[in-house]
């Protein structure tokens, strides 16, 4: 049994690429309406919110509301463009096309495939979180120089994300589960882990929640940078991520596993 | 390389209660085309997706083109082509791009893919079609499109399950022929069926299996002697039992099947006289087939 397992994992450090570069051409194929549709939504947030509210709430934590905003939106950007890409489109490739059933009966392991996957959505969640952190520096909101320091961390934020969706999907029977994972996780970490709002204006036991949540971690990787301001703890954010990418990326294996090769 | 492409040796899996395989051996030779014979739900589709390594047996041992099966599938899979029962085509991506989108899955460049590309077009008889969405075929060119894509990494056995499935005669008729193609290029092919004239066409020998069990292996033609061995004479409407009575002593023996009666017959000439002046019947007198086989071997409504 643990032969078979260790058969699934990735068979080499290469093989991810031809499953990334399949993604690759078919997104190219629709790439406007994919772009287009994936800034709409934060373009929004942080227009709206950022200006709306703004007027309201005033500076926060010396500096203005859209400002703060900003990191908030490029990390829970990364996030969704990560957990949809995954959620959606990989099951899809996964059930109905019968993408993966395909490249299973190549040399690829499910390894290959899982890797290759999350790769792809971590490319879409830097696309979709570079882009608007482009539009902030732009604006003003944000240092230029930061951008490149976020692309790794928007990066590792895409790959968290695509590897707890991928546990998702490899336990969902169909779309309609993915609801839950949406309203109970996705949603809630939003407002938990201080993308909108900073932690300390929780109660103190919603902190300790925060401060275990991946999201979080992001935040406050992101948000300092994007502001200026010196970054606390980078060590201990980079290696939550970690865990929060290689565990995940593990067990789904193991579940695809039970769920595929049957 | 090895005389022996796969061999099973006591292959057994259940899926909870319900035993899908059951102790199962067979062997098949380089360069032989093997067919895997049932019905739906004898076990056939397992045993290829075994073959690959995609479902590991309870018990039993099994190796591929030299390879243990499953820990070292994936090495054997480089050597493999699979034309799956559902077509897993990129819909959205032209004919062109599924092979090129392929033939990344086995480390091959863009050079290599485009190397071969014209003659896996040629043999798929998708020449003038390399640039349309896959979407815009039919469903035999989706099929012959799956049987290129299988040899883009040139296998030395091929695995299809139900290959003409779903195709309309023509369709059937020309995979057949690409098939027999492959073989005299040298390849190996593990097909599973459920139509007996494609396992009889094709099939050096076959392995009929019922329930997850082998019930007979062979060549096709020495099955049919063996289990038949002389005409049969097929015949519709009238009461299956009085005529059974009446043609007994002129055949081997008698199966009914649905409204069909199956006289085996020793003495075709006598029984359809006996036959002839009874109205309503019709009569058809043919050589045996394994379709005769099958019913004979899994004795459905036997009848003496």
């Amino acid at each position: 049994m643990r032969e078979g397992y260790a058969a699934a994992m990735p068979a080499n450090a290469y093989n991810w690429v031809a499953v990334w570069r399949r993604n690759f051409l078919a997104w190219r194929k629709v790439a406007l309406a994919s772009v287009l549709g994936n800034l709409a939504d934060p373009m929004t947030n942080l227009f709206g919110l950022g200006l709306g509210l703004g007027i309201i709430v005033g500076r926060v934590d010396g500096t203005s509301y859209i400002a703060f905003l900003a990191g908030g939106v490029v990390a829970t950007s990364a996030m969704t463009s990560a957990t949809f890409e995954t959620m959606y489109a990989a099951f899809a490739r996964m059930h109905a096309q019968r993408t993966w059933e395909a490249i299973l009966c190549t040399q690829l392991t499910l390894g290959d495939i899982v890797l290759g996957e999350l790769a792809w959505a971590a490319t879409k969640a830097v696309l979709a979180g570079t882009a608007i952190a482009i539009v902030a520096a732009t604006l003003g909101y944000a240092a230029w120089a930061s951008i490149l320091y976020l692309i790794p961390v928007i990066a590792i934020t895409g790959f968290v994300f695509a590897s707890l969706a991928m546990v998702v999907i490899a336990l969902a029977p169909s779309y309609d589960y993915f609801v839950f994972y949406q309203t109970l996780v996705i949603t809630p970490m939003v407002f938990l882990c201080g993308a909108v709002f900073p932690v300390n204006q929780l109660p103190s036991a919603f902190q300790h929640v925060a401060g275990l949540l991946p999201l979080a971690h992001s935040v406050d990787l992101i948000r300092p940078a994007m502001l200026g301001l010196p970054t606390g703890g980078i060590g201990l954010h980079i290696g939550a991520l970690c865990m929060y990418a290689v565990l995940p990326f593990f067990l789904s294996i193991a579940l695809f596993r039970r769920r595929l090769m049957r | 390389m090895s005389t022996v492409a796969i061999d099973l040796t006591g292959v057994r899996k259940s899926f909870g209660d319900k035993i899908v395989v059951d102790g199962l051996s067979f062997s098949v030779a380089s360069g032989e085309c093997f067919g895997l014979l049932g019905p739906n739900g004898a076990g056939k589709s397992t045993i290829a997706r075994m073959v690959l390594g995609m479902v590991a047996p309870d018990s039993g041992k099994m190796t591929v083109l030299g390879e243990t099966v499953p820990a070292r599938a994936r090495l054997a899979r480089m050597r493999i082509g699979v034309v799956p029962q559902f077509d897993n085509l990129e819909l959205e991506f032209t004919v062109r791009e599924n092979l090129l989108v392929f033939g990344r899955y086995f480390n091959m460049s863009a050079r290599e893919v485009q190397a071969v590309v014209p003659a896996l077009l040629e043999f798929a008889r998708l020449e003038s079609k390399a640039d349309a969405r896959v979407a815009e075929l039919s469903g035999g060119m989706k099929r012959r499109l799956t049987l290129a894509r299988a040899l883009i990494n040139d296998p030395h056995l091929l695995v299809m399950d139900e290959p003409t499935t779903g195709l309309d005669p023509h369709g059937r008729h020309l995979i057949w022929e690409r098939l027999r193609l492959l073989l005299a290029r040298g390849k190996t092919i593990l097909l599973t069926t459920h139509f007996m004239e494609e396992a009889e066409r094709l099939c050096d020998r076959l392995c009929v299996l019922e329930a997850g069990r082998k019930i007979a292996e062979g060549k096709p033609r020495e099955l049919i002697d063996e289990q038949i061995g002389c005409q049969v004479i097929e015949i519709y409407g009238g009461d299956p039992h009085e005529l059974s009575a009446l043609i007994r002593p002129y055949a081997r023996h008698i199966e009914v099947s649905g409204e069909t009666l199956f006289c085996y017959a020793t003495d075709p000439e006598q029984a359809l006289v006996q036959l002839r002046g009874r109205a309503g019947l019709r009569l058809l007198q043919r050589p045996p087939n394994l379709e005769d086989v099958f019913l004979r071997l899994t004795g459905r409504e036997m009848e003496r």
